[in-house]
């Protein structure tokens, strides 16, 4: 990849979870656009840029009116489509007025939007996220706006679970994870990683969520999707009982859920959920395993998340070719790979074709 | 307020008459290509009379093979930008911008209508090949004065088939565009690119059939009026000044060249930042902006000096001028 961009336009990423986006302006900055969202009075969700036609003043310093959204400089009103609707002391519209208005889909309580050329925004290529659904799985999660780090770290540190071990080392590290091979596999848009360890002492977190004694064998199966979403199937059954052939109705099972949108080439916002499918109804251990990960700095999450921002202020400081490689990177150095073909595919598409003629 | 204009080079690569006044221009930039949306334009730097001026020219197609094309009408009576531009050969340089877009298509809408006039046949082309591309459902309707004047149309037709309707005037047929809309679905979209006179009857029926304003998009060049392009003097009795505006240069630019100091933008009718206050005149005032509605035309208390002319005699203007 010779262009040195970081993340392809032509996707789509989460913006906003579904109850974030009420009929107001809501700012954000996904793969460096600067998007508004609001809902409209149909129930749709309205994306437009983030700057008056006139003066670029950000629209969302103005104001709602109805579905249009008024301009907090001069008045200069937009509407949903983004065109200019009304302009001040003047009979007519200039019909070179508008402001561009994204692509936005929502679905599995996510509002995603798709920042590159609309023509190719094909919903047929949202990745798979029901496990955010709410139905099935029980779950609720949060984001990080704005964490400090290349949203390709994150992906690297979701892809290569070894990192458990050192980085929360008091709640699911193990050491088991360091000793147990670990299977890499992909498609043309996935990569996946299967570890499992069979018949182990289960991790403390684990252990609790097991509710009964003995080892157990237990699963992590992460699968990426380009260019930004992992899903991690994990969880513990007592061995013996036939988790690894397939059954695992004697275990618990949960799936952390990722969804990332590179706000810049260093920043990203990351939407993050731990989803189940045991004691589902039980709304204590929904409260208690949303805090698990995020509490104010003492959450597993939080603890990924100090070392994500150092590791891009330490790349930022050391502009060498930032990584080695190590034989557990091969889940990420998947990923990094179907992004890199997405953004050669978006290059090639927008690079003249001169070899046709 | 301007847009910063990114200046490139390129090269005139081939140049190809689609009709006796339409001519196709190919320019292969020598840095790199940005590939234009449809509806897109490139501006041009062009050389009249030793003076360095700007001129923007839709680009024709998707320009897939990196070479932008563009199609310019030799307009005889008119400022010259066209001239220059017919006097370039393959090998000639030429200084152009990236592509803009002032008439962007939105896609995914359930209908469409397109309507293009004359030259106006160039960003109605890229639209329809998109629209084409995309799989949407819509008409275009081409009107010409004659068979002979038709460009592009086959490669339109090429690609549209039977959703093209062309309408030529030397066939004793009129575009109906009431009709036209009638037949658009209520939640369509209406794309016009035309001269003024076709341009104000779209607005017209657009707005008479009560569909919302928005939906109707719309691209001018401001080189069209009701009346030729004729010279005419303007009388600033403020200033103690009479100019004579040849028909070959726009009021604004008489303007200037005479030492008023004048305040501008879009340059095609667009912004109305241009327009002065008419006090008095003789002949008709040929309003080719798009800033004014049809009841201030019908006023005839201000022109927009970009574009609009007074057919023959003269005009009293005041301007900003204490």
């Amino acid at each position: 990849m010779a262009s040195g961009k970081t993340f392809p336009l032509n996707a789509w990423y989460p913006a906003a979870w579904s109850h974030e986006i009420q009929p107001a302006l809501a700012a954000r900055t996904i793969c460096g656009k600067d998007i508004v969202l609001y809902r409209r009075s149909d129930g749709g969700v309205a994306a437009l840029e983030d700057a008056c036609w006139h003066r670029l003043l950000p629209l969302s310093m103005g104001r709602l009116a109805g579905d249009q959204v008024v301009c907090g400089y001069h008045g200069l009103v937009y509407n949903s489509s983004g065109r200019c609707t009304h302009m001040p002391a003047q009979k007519t519209i200039n019909p070179s007025a508008c402001v561009r208005a994204y692509p936005v889909t929502e679905r599995h309580r996510l509002i995603w939007v798709w920042p590159g050329d609309p023509a190719l925004a094909d919903p047929a290529a949202l990745p798979d996220f029901h496990w955010n659904d709410g139905a099935e799985w029980k779950g609720e999660g949060g984001t990080f706006y704005g964490l400090k780090c290349d949203y390709r770290l994150v992906i690297d540190n979701l892809m290569d679970l070894t990192h458990e071990t050192y980085v929360h080392s008091d709640s699911i590290g193990h050491d088991a994870i360091l000793d147990t091979p670990f299977e890499v596999t992909h498609t043309d848009r996935s990569a996946t990683m299967t570890r499992w360890m069979v018949d182990i002492e289960p991790p403390p977190f684990w252990g609790r969520q097991l509710g009964k004694p003995g080892r157990v064998d237990r699963w992590q199966i992460v699968t990426f999707q380009a260019p930004a979403v992992v899903v991690g199937d994990v969880g513990v059954a007592p061995t013996g009982t036939g988790a690894p052939e397939g059954d695992r109705s004697k275990g618990v099972n949960g799936a952390f859920l990722a969804a990332i949108a590179p706000e810049s080439e260093t920043s990203c916002h990351y939407f993050w959920n731990f989803v189940r499918t045991f004691r589902t109804e039980d709304a204590e251990l929904t409260r208690d395993l949303q805090r698990a990960h995020v509490n104010n700095g003492r959450g597993v999450y939080d603890q990924d998340h100090a070392v994500l921002e150092a590791q891009q202020r330490a790349i930022d400081r050391n502009p060498r070719s930032p990584f080695y490689n190590l034989n557990i990177d091969a889940g990420a150095l998947w990923a990094r790979r179907m992004i890199d073909r997405m953004l050669a595919r978006e290059e090639e598409k927008s690079a003249p074709d001169r070899a046709a003629e | 307020m301007a847009e910063a204009i990114d200046w490139r080079e390129g090269v005139i690569r081939a140049t190809r008459d689609l009709t006796p006044r339409v001519r196709l221009i190919e320019i292969e930039p020598k840095g790199d290509f940005v590939q234009p949306s449809p509806g897109s334009h490139i501006n041009v730097s062009v050389m009249i009379r030793g003076r360095a001026d700007v001129r923007s020219y839709s680009i024709v197609g998707p320009c897939s093979d990196g070479i932008y094309r563009i199609a310019v009408k030799l307009l005889a009576d008119t400022r010259g930008g066209s001239a220059y531009m017919w006097s370039l050969v393959p090998g000639s340089r030429l200084t152009h911008s990236a592509p803009a877009n002032h008439f962007g298509l939105a896609l995914g809408r359930p209908d469409y209508l397109l309507l293009a006039g004359g030259i106006g046949v160039t960003p109605i082309f890229s639209h329809a090949l998109a629209l084409a591309e995309a799989g949407a459902r819509f008409r275009v309707v081409y009107a010409c004065r004659s068979r002979g004047d038709l460009a592009l149309a086959h490669e339109l037709e090429a690609s549209v088939g039977e959703r093209l309707d062309i309408v030529l005037t030397e066939e004793g047929r009129r575009v109906d565009i009431a009709a036209a809309i009638a037949r658009l679905d209520p939640q369509g979209e209406f794309y016009v690119c035309g001269p003024i006179g076709m341009l104000e009857a779209a607005k017209r029926c657009w707005g008479a059939s009560g569909r919302p304003a928005d939906r109707l998009r719309f691209e001018t060049f401001g080189s069209s009026g009701q009346f030729p392009s004729v010279p005419f003097t303007v009388r600033i009795p403020r200033l103690g000044k009479e100019i004579v505006v040849p028909a070959n240069q726009s009021m604004l630019e008489a303007l200037e060249a005479s030492g008023v100091e004048m305040i501008f933008d879009c340059l095609r009718g667009e912004c109305g930042l241009c327009a002065l206050p008419i006090l008095k005149a003789d002949g008709p005032v040929d309003h080719r902006d798009v800033f004014l509605s049809e009841a201030e035309k019908a006023q005839n208390a201000k022109l927009c000096t970009c574009v609009s002319r007074v057919c023959g005699g003269a005009i009293s203007v005041d301007t900003a001028d204490r």
